[in-house]
């Protein structure tokens, strides 16, 4: 029997050096004459394995990891096309208790499956969402998706279901499904991860809400900093088309529903939904004024749902298994499952989906392992650079949207990265401010102006020059971004600033040695 | 120089060709231009401007607002650091200061004899992979000295 060896395509995987094994294993089993194939999964999310192979044996899969293309001649040394033992084994992927503490309802299937196999889809449940969305009426299937309480993952944390009722209450002859994959934040990738891992969850999904808001073209504006998930979407639409899946009959139904792929070029305030739709439509990507919102006049001022490629990849699990089954999960106002991604100065990084509830503290030292430096963690920036900086004291906050913003912070879009020790928080607060400056699209004069002005303001305290001044300047400063500005870009710049002067007082006082040492 | 800018024009109308049926087409037809030329040429403004029926101002602010899109062109590698948070806890300020140091270029710098562009990036999506680079599109996650040295002796030879 032809056995299966499993290499990761996924970007993380790749830039470990997953082709080159994938060479090496490829040239070992021409050499031998072995009876194996190679399948290019996406990853499962565990990164410090990476490159981690997984071989299917018949008492399931076994993985190897992280795999060197040095290591492969003693892996087939070892006999690991029968799971044979190597030092690089990991046994059964599945009970890694990084991966067996998850829940995975949106991951299901990321890491197991070839990425683009409809057959792998299928086998794995892939479609069951949207054939049960073909027989209910647009309405109903709003209605599941509003009960499920699945928020924009993006970072909003705007009800899905609010969106999708208001573009079916609002006619037009021409609807669109456009799905933000401008995944930008330092320190998130759980979007390529689905992307790369699992394509047709987030075309299943995109359909689905074509279906239920009556949109015939759904478009997907992907950042070009994300060559191989283009290539993995592109892979998997053209399966689909094929298929019959999108076309003009939906699944042989009498919805016609199809996908494009755009590319970004570079421009982080992109993410922004309106000014992700102004790009779309070949303009610079400003911020537009709301009202009007993009569900009454979105793209090319047609009414339009816009949402996460996570909010999307979600829906197909809420349509199979109900809205109940999805609500169940998590706490508060925050129900169902969240990608956490985990990144930074941490010794586990990776992707972990989980109900919301576990604490910061959980997921930074429980499920994370504390720093790679092996130093102590002294703060973590969660919700990407947008986000605040939380310091020790803050790790019992559960994470929950509400939980969140009472601690004056975020989740943003789920990502946490850990800073150890001897990260200057000074530093931090410059470069959010002059994150914002680079990215700023240039409509409003608070992120605009304010930018500029609050990366000289805290040069200043850098130089000691009155420092007490500048503090309250630049608190001034952000009280002026965060009310004033016409998007999140310079209104949550204050985030991380802010947070960052609280929590860490003592980086923002006069330290006259490390002055004079520069 | 008329025979150079009239082959821009036939390059450029091509390209703008297939994008002719496409809703919103001028990002698509951007990234076109740069993928055939290596950069934005200014002659082929004009031409896309006249093609979509837009200001040449238009395609000039749509040019200069992204950062992907070049005025002029790249050397023959283009290397692209990440400089944001993740990679940032991960030394990736120490990393840059090496690679400029070997190529002898700053960011947004080209080598003199044109082997090689230097450009900051704000998250490649590496980030359980910090820090980051990305060689002529390939990406390259847990950079340490001996993986610089790699890269600065490839967009040398």
């Amino acid at each position: 029997m032809t056995v299966t060896i499993y290499v990761p395509r996924d970007s993380g995987a790749l830039s470990l050096g997953a082709e080159k094994v994938a060479k090496a294993i490829a040239g070992e089993i021409e050499r031998r004459g072995a009876d194996a194939r190679i399948v290019r999964n996406g990853s499962r999310g565990l990164y410090w394995l990476e490159p981690m192979v997984e071989v299917e044996t018949s008492e399931g899969r076994v993985a190897y990891g992280p795999v060197n293309a040095r290591d492969v001649a003693s892996l087939f040394e070892a006999g690991f096309l029968t799971g044979g033992a190597h030092s690089l084994s990991l046994g059964d992927p599945e009970n890694i208790p990084f991966l067996a503490k998850q829940t995975r309802l949106t991951f299901a299937r990321v890491g197991i499956i070839d990425p683009v196999s409809l057959d792998d889809y299928r086998a794995h449940g892939g479609f069951a969402g949207l054939e049960k969305a073909l027989k209910l009426t647009p309405a109903d299937i709003v209605s599941q998706v509003t009960e499920s309480g699945l928020r924009g993952r993006g970072g909003a944390g705007f009800p899905t279901g609010i969106k999708w009722k208001t573009v079916l209450d609002t006619p037009g002859e021409q609807k669109y499904i456009v799905c933000n994959a401008d995944e930008g934040d330092s320190g998130t990738f759980s979007d390529r991860m689905v992307m790369e891992g699992d394509p047709f969850v987030l075309i299943e999904g995109m359909t689905i809400a074509g279906v239920a808001v009556g949109a015939t073209k759904g478009y997907i504006y992907l950042r070009s900093e994300y060559p191989h998930a283009q290539k993995a979407l592109n892979e998997a639409l053209t399966v689909a088309r094929q298929a019959g899946i999108l076309g003009k009959s939906v699944l042989g139904s009498r919805h016609a529903f199809d996908i494009e792929v755009r590319m970004g070029a570079g421009a982080y305030v992109c993410g922004e939904e309106t000014s992700l739709l102004d790009s779309l439509e070949g303009k610079r990507g400003q911020v537009r004024a709301k009202p009007p919102l993009p569900a009454h006049k979105g793209l090319f001022g047609k009414p339009t749902v816009i949402n996460n490629v996570i909010s999307l990849a979600s829906v197909p699990i809420i349509l199979e298994k109900g809205a109940t089954f999805y609500k169940d999960f998590g706490m508060g106002r925050s129900r169902g499952t969240i990608p956490i991604q985990i990144a930074g100065n941490v010794k586990h990084p990776g992707l972990f989906e989980a109900a919301f509830g576990l604490t910061l503290g959980e997921l930074v030292d429980g499920i994370g392992g504390g720093t790679a430096s092996g130093r102590p963690v002294r703060a973590v920036q969660v919700g990407g650079p947008l986000g605040a900086y939380f310091p020790r004291e803050l790790f019992d906050t559960p994470f929950d949207y509400e939980a969140f913003a009472a601690k004056d912070g975020l989740i943003g879009h789920a990502g946490i990265v850990v800073f150890d020790d001897t990260v200057d928080m000074l530093k931090q607060a410059r470069f959010a401010m002059e994150f914002c400056a680079i990215e700023s699209c240039g409509k409003c004069t608070p992120c605009r102006v304010g930018a500029v002005r609050g990366v000289e303001t805290l040069d200043r305290i850098a130089r000691n020059i009155e420092p007490e001044k500048q503090v309250a300047l630049v608190t001034d400063l952000c009280n002026t971004m965060k009310f004033g500005s016409l998007c999140a870009l310079g209104g949550f710049t204050p985030y991380p600033v802010m947070s960052a002067l609280t929590h860490f007082p003592e980086d923002f006082r006069p330290q006259p040695v490390k002055v004079a040492a520069e | 120089m008329q025979q150079a800018g009239t082959e821009i024009t036939a390059r450029t109308l091509a390209v703008v060709e297939e994008w002719r049926e496409a809703e919103g087409p001028l990002l698509p037809i951007l990234h076109g231009v740069q993928e055939e030329f290596g950069y934005i040429p200014s002659e082929a403004l004009p031409v896309i401007a006249g093609a979509l029926n837009i200001s040449r101002a238009d395609v000039h602010g749509v040019v200069t607002f992204y950062h992907d899109f070049r005025e002029r062109p790249a050397g023959r590698h283009v290397l692209k650091l990440c400089q944001a948070e993740s990679c940032q806890s991960m030394g990736s300020d120490a990393v840059a200061e090496r690679v400029q140091k070997l190529l002898g270029i700053g960011f947004n710098e080209t080598a003199k004899d044109g082997s090689v562009t230097l450009e900051p990036v704000y998250c490649l999506g590496l980030c359980a992979c910090s820090p980051s680079a990305m060689l002529d599109g390939e990406v390259i996650g847990r950079l340490d000295d001996d993986k610089i040295d790699e890269i600065v002796a490839e967009v040398r030879a």
